[in-house]
């Protein structure tokens, strides 16, 4: 992204030819230009992207009781709803609680094992860390079903617990990536230099290492977070009448309540991911200048 | 990570050096083990019981082991239907993602640097969106009188059902599995050298055989992973066809969560769980030696941080 030359940038080109319309036809046009026909696709795939993000905004503003769109009317009354009804507000804060402590977890022994894997390189490591991964290829029903069966033996069914453990689990893989990438640029003389300084290892980790990867530790954090947030397969199966979390609560609201208050809900589970997902690229900026 | 400056003044200088080493070593495996134990006992242990309800006979009558279970999948006749539909749904939804995702990944490899960090903020928004929000939002676009059935009865096609009916989810699979696609095609459009192309039309080839010829081939590699990718990834949803499907035409996903929670089916539900991981893992090894691209997912799903690099 900071790489672009004035060469590159249209805006500034078109400054520069004072030519006429005959200068800039025979610049756009070039020896290869890009087809107009692919510009279409290009912006409509584009616009299937965002398509069902860009519809749930409105979708929330909405007062009638049913999925209808466009609403008719605006009106605040699904928010209002949302933060007043014990059954969707309740749901939340257990997501908020269960995604904290899994994100927790996920974080402490991820970062741990990206720490190790970064410092083995046999072939057992490898498949350790392939070992780690799989969770995040494996059909999220398979890994459901089984969790299911064998949580209805260990009593977890419908526990903060049972959540907290099962999202961790799954938050693993990513802090894994993102530490494993951030410890990629990382300079193992540091540690040398910080033990020939007397220091132990574990203020070594706390005073050297975690610094230089604390971005790569919090983008891991932050997307544990988001996935437990927004997992809901395995939540599907671990609720309880007396605990579910709110994606469990949007889909009863689909299936079985027919509820209005899952687009306030929507729009306001991705207006808050995205801010969330934007926080590592933010401290980014700042530590850069 | 050397302790040279360690105290360890008692022990003899040869030793203390294995046993410092030896130390680390044991060190480092040691940061292994709380994310191992996780894993083992959240995801391990319960695929590992699933697989060995599903090849023994319970020991209240009998015990012992036994393939019933596999067999009566194949046996049964609902299994064999719900599969091959799971299966060419998957099979739909890859082709629309493949359509869609070419001419997209080749589109982000001409555009200037500024135009393709924007598409590829686009290509990571499914991503970002909620999987429940995504499908309540696909149910109302789609949904009998919603936008798109408007569009559709305007040009006389009002009678296609689009929600209740594999057409739905095809759409909305598709959308979110684009980004699959579009990543890994991406990175092995962006390898090729646009001059081939340029030098084929300087020799008189016209764009078709020049990009049949020479383009085509040198893309194969991420189009095979994207393709496995996609397909592989489709076999596997449930609440996309639980919410925009119908239940008559239910995917493997919906099969197996109704054994488990409806007909207590453990062993055959069991069975039915290491089949479908079985096939999945076996079309993620093949995209990962075909595409070169390991944890591709990984790289996908967090490469929304990363993408400023």
């Amino acid at each position: 992204m900071s790489t672009f030359t004035p060469l590159d940038e249209p805006s500034t080109d078109t400054a520069y030819v004072t030519a006429g319309a005959r200068g800039r036809r025979r610049r756009d046009r070039g020896v290869d230009p890009i087809p107009w026909w692919l510009a279409v696709i290009g912006v409509a795939v584009a616009g299937y992207f965002i398509l069902p993000t860009v519809f749930v905004i409105p979708m929330s503003f909405g007062s009638t009781s049913s999925f209808q769109f466009p609403p008719r009317e605006f009106s605040l009354d699904l928010y209002v709803n949302f933060f007043t009804n014990p059954k969707w507000i309740g749901s939340l804060g257990n997501s908020v609680v269960v995604a904290l402590l899994a994100s927790l977890v996920a974080t402490t022994v991820g970062t741990a094992a990206a720490l190790g894997l970064h410092n083995l390189g046999s072939r057992l490591s490898q498949f350790v860390r392939t070992l780690l991964m799989v969770s995040m290829v494996t059909p999220a029903i398979v890994v459901a079903v089984a969790v299911y069966i064998t949580f209805l033996q260990w009593h977890l069914i419908g526990s903060l617990g049972g959540y907290v453990l099962a999202h961790a689990a799954i938050g693993v893989p990513f802090v894994l990536v993102s530490v494993t990438s951030a410890l990629g640029g990382f300079e193992p003389q540091l540690l040398r230099a910080s033990a020939s300084l007397g220091a132990s290892p574990l203020r070594t980790f706390l005073r050297v290492t975690l610094p230089l990867i604390s971005r790569g530790v919090l983008t891991g954090a932050v997307f544990a977070f988001v996935t437990s947030l927004d997992e809901v397969v395995i939540a599907l199966f671990l609720r309880s009448p007396t605990f579910q979390t709110l994606p469990v609560q949007m889909y009863n609201a689909v299936t079985v309540e027919v509820d209005p208050t899952i687009a306030a809900s929507s729009s306001l589970v991705v207006v808050s991911v995205t801010v969330l997902l934007l926080i590592p690229m933010l401290v980014r900026r700042t530590k850069r200048r | 990570m050397s302790t040279i400056t360690r105290d360890a003044p008692d022990a003899p200088a040869l030793p203390a050096r294995t046993a410092s080493a030896q130390r680390h070593l044991n060190a480092n495996w040691l940061l292994l083990v709380p994310a191992l134990t996780l894993l083992t006992a959240i995801l391990l242990v319960p695929l590992a019981q699933s697989f060995l309800r599903s090849i023994t006979v319970p020991v209240t009558e009998g015990g012992g082991f036994t393939l019933d279970h596999y067999a009566a999948l194949f046996t049964d006749g609902v299994t064999i239907t719900v599969l091959i539909r799971t299966a060419t749904t998957a099979a739909i939804v890859t082709v629309v993602a493949f359509l869609l995702g070419y001419p997209y990944a080749y589109l982000m490899t001409r555009v200037s640097d500024r135009q393709r960090a924007i598409l590829l903020v686009v290509v990571l928004i499914p991503f970002w969106t909620s999987v429940m929000a995504r499908n309540f939002a696909w149910l109302t676009i789609l949904q009998r009188g919603g936008p798109v059935q408007s569009v559709l009865e305007f040009f006389g096609l009002g009678d296609i059902q689009l929600v209740g009916s594999q057409i739905g989810v095809t759409i909305a699979m598709s959308q979110v599995l684009l980004p699959f696609m579009v990543l890994p095609l991406f990175s092995a459009l962006s390898g090729i050298d646009r001059k081939l192309l340029l030098a084929a039309r300087g020799l008189g080839s016209s764009p078709l055989v020049a990009f049949w010829k020479i383009y085509w081939p040198l893309s194969r590699g991420g189009v095979v992973a994207g393709l496995i990718l996609v397909f592989t990834l489709s076999l596997g949803f449930y609440v996309t066809p639980a919410l925009l499907g119908s239940p008559q035409q239910s995917l493997i996903a919906q099969l197996l969560a109704t054994r488990t929670t409806q007909l207590l089916d453990f062993a055959g539900a069991g069975a039915l769980g290491m089949l479908v991981l079985v096939i999945t893992l076996v079309l993620v090894a093949w995209a990962n030696r075909v595409g070169g691209s390991i944890s591709a997912i990984g790289v996908v799903a967090t490469s929304g941080s990363r993408s400023g690099r």
